[in-house]
């Protein structure tokens, strides 16, 4: 089916109009979790100090004594919660998994068990009338622990790795081979056999994770900085075995989230406890030191890439298995091979992902989970066999140009990816490379230039939207999307805005509360095409109810008009051709007893998952600068060039690139979340210490969309950008370091230390 | 946080008189790394006292060209000073490749000189740390200790001294100011930090109550030729991995004097001799910046992941040389 696309009325959508919601935050008068309640009590997590063994006592006598305490929760007081405690009963050994059938998804630490798996696990909470006292309390509460020897060390433990044993995303394979591996590689003229290796990080946004719980009888509503409300209004009411609509969750604004704030970690549902135990509202908001460990992160992974080829380039055979940490709660999957899969033409392939358990936090979904750390390997070792044929870069890609998705042979929704070479090229000057390692110099500096492909999915999942249009011409949107900080209200209210007719200043767009029609999480680059699909459609729907109600109205102006030759703009219906007859919206509703016009929305893929491969696709190219003695890399230049279909806001797009490229340049030389590896302690806890890149390290970033029109993906035709500027740039970088130094470093981050030893 | 009191000084005795005999007293200037250091339930001062309206935030010129810095001179305005950029580049480099702008309008001179070690065993209350909690053991030794120290170092400790003003004060010879509950004194800079040998907590030479109250500079005509050079992971807000203070007086292509100090690879702000000996007399170029970069980290011992320090200070101090003898500056 190919689904409509948008009519460009209005000619809102595609230009290059201000956040909506910049005034109010810039003024500071957006509310993020911080909403004021009479009466707040604060709790403090208590974490665990050892990696795994199991709580023999927990002491709070001196902390119970700090003034301000009202209770402390342990795991000898704290609620039983019968739904977990099910769960266990029933699943016994087996609830070490992937999460599925569990209440709380992944693996929480709710006090239900005395069982310690990771260093800074929670394993106590302190509620108290200040935070300060809180935290006090929290740092008195002494624990003694019968301890086992954890796993910590991601290498010393990949003995232990086992092939990842459910479908990704369920339905995805976890390994896959297509042709004749041993042949493609028996056939290859040029052979590449590489390992790749990226370490644990962390999301960092600069909110913290925070969580208000305020009971009403048997109603709690959360105030939670999270990407996901209906997904935590599920879980708290299947922890706690409530109803669904008992649970309300707000989340307006979020200061970023990273697909760390996907799903609710410990913390949300132990303040809807501890709410509950004290009759009072809870709030929980984390340290910067409490989010390494307790709130997600991205894995290790170790990424073995075999490369054939013959002597043209042609690619004969191509082998990935990642292997990936996970923790000792949970299955947790670091889906690295995915890319690799659909990115390239090759007749001969295999791939697999296994994972790990160690004794850290359960890693999750983190700035284009899969593609950024598997793309890094994988265009890693295209460098190098180019390298090894003698082949520019560019060309060997595009001798293996994938025309159709060579998994599954589907063609794609749409693809522009010859023309994000050639553009990138042209903009970066690459046809003035000299291919050679060590060739540019300026001073003390070497300099080098590197490229790689983007890629990351265009996926999309059932979103629905209300639009409403009042009598004096107001419209409301609602949809309990979220806007992280990526311009989701904004976007939406172009959306709607060229549906209707009507100017972007009389819409307001509603987001973020589970009173609002149901959305799916804001993550995976799906909520344009989701949630923008949705409120399309609803708005859509509004506009033909006007339209019905003007041309079956004998007082309106347009009586009688067909359908088709109602044209409306600035909140004005008009007869195409006949500007005379026309009529405000205000006119129109005055005569229907002021009753709002109401729209409903719903959108959810359809057969053109089964018809077309959808991806959004780009490349990256980048100029390093590195000290031909003391080995440091500071990055000079990118140029990302992208085909991700319509761009509905080129200014909020540009900075959701400009963020994701800065993402992905500390991905390549800087972010790196540093574990003991005696016993499993989060070292650099702090932005001092955990290295993201600062404006100085930040280069001229040029941003080019390409033109793409695609017909099938969603209504809107709008491909997705959250993820897939972070994709390509880590190998982009680390190919334009091998470029300048001769040095190829395949274990991120790319520091000096490694370039001195290399 | 634990409850302490707070108090606020506008007399540098009144200070000295709140804190004398009282062991949980801290002075609070910056805050920079203190507050910090409180959050995190490393320091447990029962009394802070505030010296921000101590009236020691001036720059002045002593009648022999010494240059005092109030101790509550803010970093900022300590490296834009001109007199201290005229006469010292090294000083206001040193200050500008610190922190972030942020934290060096905050900072002070006296704090900075005073700031704690940013090894993560220190600054974990769960993990031993002879420095904080003494006998514990150390935790880097046998730990991640990329950025720990090589020079300096004991068994008991291999914790690495932040500052940058620091290690360009220790260079410029500059002389401390303190005044403690009954008596005023002087000493030299390279004197107020101590290497940790058996006693890692012990970190200065101050006695209880005692109060930075200026840094005094002497002239050193030859320092208008200097430059401090920082090596770090990223270009900003980082820590050195490694960093040279240096200033050379060359005539007729001989290295008549040498100052030479080193940063990020030292348990306390490291003044070489050895480098500057094998600068002095020696004709300025490669082959004598190789020697004193020799010299300087010959006592160095490296450890399991900081190993590359040993290259890089080398290679720091041999760039910082090279580029000061070019009349280029460490930025």
């Amino acid at each position: 089916m190919t689904t409509p696309h948008v009519d460009p009325v209005g000619g809102i959508v595609g230009t290059p109009i201000n956040r909506v919601d910049g005034a109010l935050k810039v003024t500071g008068r957006a509310m993020y979790s911080e909403f004021p309640l009479d009466n707040l009590a604060h709790g403090v997590m208590v974490q665990s100090t050892v990696a795994k063994g199991t709580i023999v006592q927990t002491d709070t006598s001196a902390a119970s004594r700090v003034p301000g305490v009202i209770t402390i929760l342990t795991t000898d007081n704290a609620p039983k919660l019968e739904s977990l405690q099910k769960y266990e009963h029933e699943q016994g050994a087996a609830a070490y998994g992937t999460g599925a059938g569990r209440p709380t998804g992944r693996t929480l630490s709710l006090l239900q068990n005395k069982h310690v798996h990771y260093n800074g696990q929670p394993i106590a909470l302190v509620i108290a009338e200040s935070f300060e006292a809180a935290t006090q309390a929290a740092a008195l509460v002494r624990v003694t622990y019968r301890q086992e020897k954890p796993a910590v060390d991601f290498d010393a433990a990949l003995a232990s790795a086992y092939p990842y044993p459910a479908k990704i995303f369920g339905h995805e394979p976890p390994a896959t081979r297509r042709g004749d591996l041993e042949a493609g590689l028996a056939a290859a003229e040029v052979r590449i056999d590489r390992v790749y290796t990226t370490p644990l990080e962390t999301h960092n946004p600069m909110e913290m994770h925070a969580t208000i719980a305020a009971w009403d009888g048997d109603r709690v509503t959360l105030w939670d900085s999270t990407q996901n409300v209906y997904g935590v209004r599920g879980v708290i009411a299947k922890a706690l075995s409530i109803a669904e609509d008992h649970v309300r969750v707000i989340s307006h604004f979020i200061g970023g989230a990273f697909g760390g704030k996907g799903s609710p970690w410990s913390h949300v549902v132990l303040a809807v406890m501890a709410a509950r135990e004290v009759g009072r509202p809870v709030k929980i908001a984390l340290t910067r030191r409490q989010m390494f460990g307790p709130v997600g992160g991205r894995p290790h992974t170790v990424q073995q890439v075999t490369l054939g080829a013959k002597r043209d380039g042609t690619l004969t055979a191509l082998r990935h298995d990642a292997t990936a940490s996970t923790s000792a709660m949970d299955e947790w999957l670091e889906t690295c091979v995915l890319a690799t899969r659909m990115l390239y033409e090759c007749p001969n392939q295999a791939t697999s992902h296994n994972i790990v358990r160690l004794n850290l936090g359960t890693p999750t979904y983190m700035r284009a989970p899969g593609e950024a750390t598997g793309l890094f390997a994988l265009e890693s070792a295209l460098d190098e066999l180019a390298y090894e044929l003698d082949m520019d870069p560019i060309a060997l890609r595009l001798k293996n140009y994938a025309d159709a998705d060579p998994e599954t042979g589907k063609p794609w929704s749409s693809k522009s990816l010859r023309e994000c070479y050639s553009l990138g090229a042209k903009h970066f000057g690459w046809a003035r490379r000299n291919p050679k390692p060590r060739s540019m110099e300026d001073g003390e500096q070497l300099v080098g230039w590197g490229m790689a492909t983007a890629t990351y999915p265009a996926r999309r999942m059932p979103a629905s939207a209300v639009a409403c249009i009042y009598p004096d011409a107001r419209v409301v949107i609602k949809a309990a999307s979220h806007d992280l900080g990526t311009g989701t209200y904004t976007v939406l209210t172009q959306l709607a805005a060229d549906a209707i007719g009507v100017s972007i200043d009389a819409i307001e767009v509603q987001l973020g509360d589970t009173n609002l029609p149901r959305n799916p999480l804001s993550a995976g680059s799906m909520t344009v095409g989701s949630t923008g699909s949705a409120v399309h459609l609803a708005a859509t729907a509004a506009r033909e109810q006007l339209v019905q109600l003007a041309v079956t109205d004998p007082e309106s102006r347009l009586h009688g008009t067909k359908h088709d030759d109602v044209r409306i703009r600035n909140g004005c219906l008009t007869v195409v051709g006949h500007p005379e007859r026309n009529e405000s919206i205000q006119e129109l509703l005055a005569r229907h007893a002021g009753q709002p016009i109401e729209g409903q929305g719903e959108s959810r893929p359809g057969d053109e998952t089964q018809q077309y491969a959808m991806h959004s696709f780009g490349a990256v190219f980048a100029e390093v600068r590195v000290d031909r003695d003391l080995g440091t890399v500071r990055v000079s230049r990118i140029v990302g060039t992208y085909a991700a279909g319509r761009v509905l806001n080129p200014k909020t797009a540009r900075s959701q690139m400009l963020g994701g490229i800065t993402f992905g340049l500390g991905m390549a030389l800087m972010e790196h979340t540093l574990t003991d590896h005696r016993n499993g302690r989060y070292l650099n806890a702090d932005l001092a210490e955990y290295h993201i890149p600062v404006h100085a390290d930040i280069p001229s970033i040029e941003v080019h969309f390409v033109d793409e029109r695609d017909d099938h993906v969603n209504p809107i035709g709008a491909k997705g950008i959250g993820e897939i500027p972070m994709t390509g740039v880590a190998p982009a970088i680390a190919n334009a370091v091998y470029h300048a130094t001769g040095v190829r470093i395949r274990d991120l981050p790319i520091t000096l230390d490694k370039l001195l030893q290399g | 946080m634990q409850p302490f009191t707070y108090a606020t000084a506008d007399d540098p005795r009144d200070a000295t008189r709140l804190a004398a005999g009282d062991a949980g007293a801290r002075y609070l200037a910056g805050g920079t790394t203190l507050v910090d250091l409180m959050k995190l339930h490393v320091e447990q001062p029962t009394q802070l006292i505030d010296i921000n309206a101590l009236p020691l935030a001036d720059v002045t010129e002593l009648s022999d060209g010494t240059m005092r810095v109030g101790a509550m001179v803010r970093n900022s305005d300590l490296a834009h000073n001109e007199t201290i950029r005229a006469r010292y580049p090294v000083l206001s480099q040193a200050l500008l490749a610190g922190a972030s702008g942020q934290l060096r309008n905050m900072a002070t001179t006296g704090g900075n000189l005073l700031q704690r070690t940013r090894c993560f065993y220190f600054r974990d209350t769960a993990m031993p740390c002879n420095k904080r909690e003494p006998g514990s053991g150390c935790s880097a030794i046998d730990g991640r200790n990329r950025g720990h120290a090589i020079l300096g170092t004991s068994d008991a400790c291999i914790a690495t001294h932040p500052s940058d003003m620091a290690v360009a004060l220790v260079a410029l010879e500059a002389r401390v100011r303190i005044l403690g509950p009954n008596r005023e004194r002087v000493i030299p800079l390279a004197e107020l930090h101590r290497v940790p040998d058996d006693h890692p907590e012990i970190e200065t030479t101050l006695e209880q109550g005692e109060l930075i109250t200026a840094v005094e500079i002497p002239p050193l005509p030859f320092a208008v030729r200097s430059l401090y050079l920082k090596v770090r992971d990223r270009a900003s807000f980082a820590f050195a991995l490694a960093s040279a203070a240096v200033a050379l007086d060359v005539q007729d292509g001989i290295i008549r004097d040498a100052r030479i100090a080193l940063g990020g690879v030292a348990t306390k702000p490291w003044r070489s001799p050895e480098a500057e000996d094998a600068l002095r007399g020696g004709s300025a170029g490669m082959e004598s910046y190789r020697a004193a970069a020799e010299a300087a980290l010959a006592g160095a011992k490296p450890r399991r992941d900081n190993g590359f320090k040993m290259e890089l200070a080398r290679r720091t101090l041999v760039r910082a040389l090279t580029r000061l003898e070019a009349g280029g500056t460490g930025r």
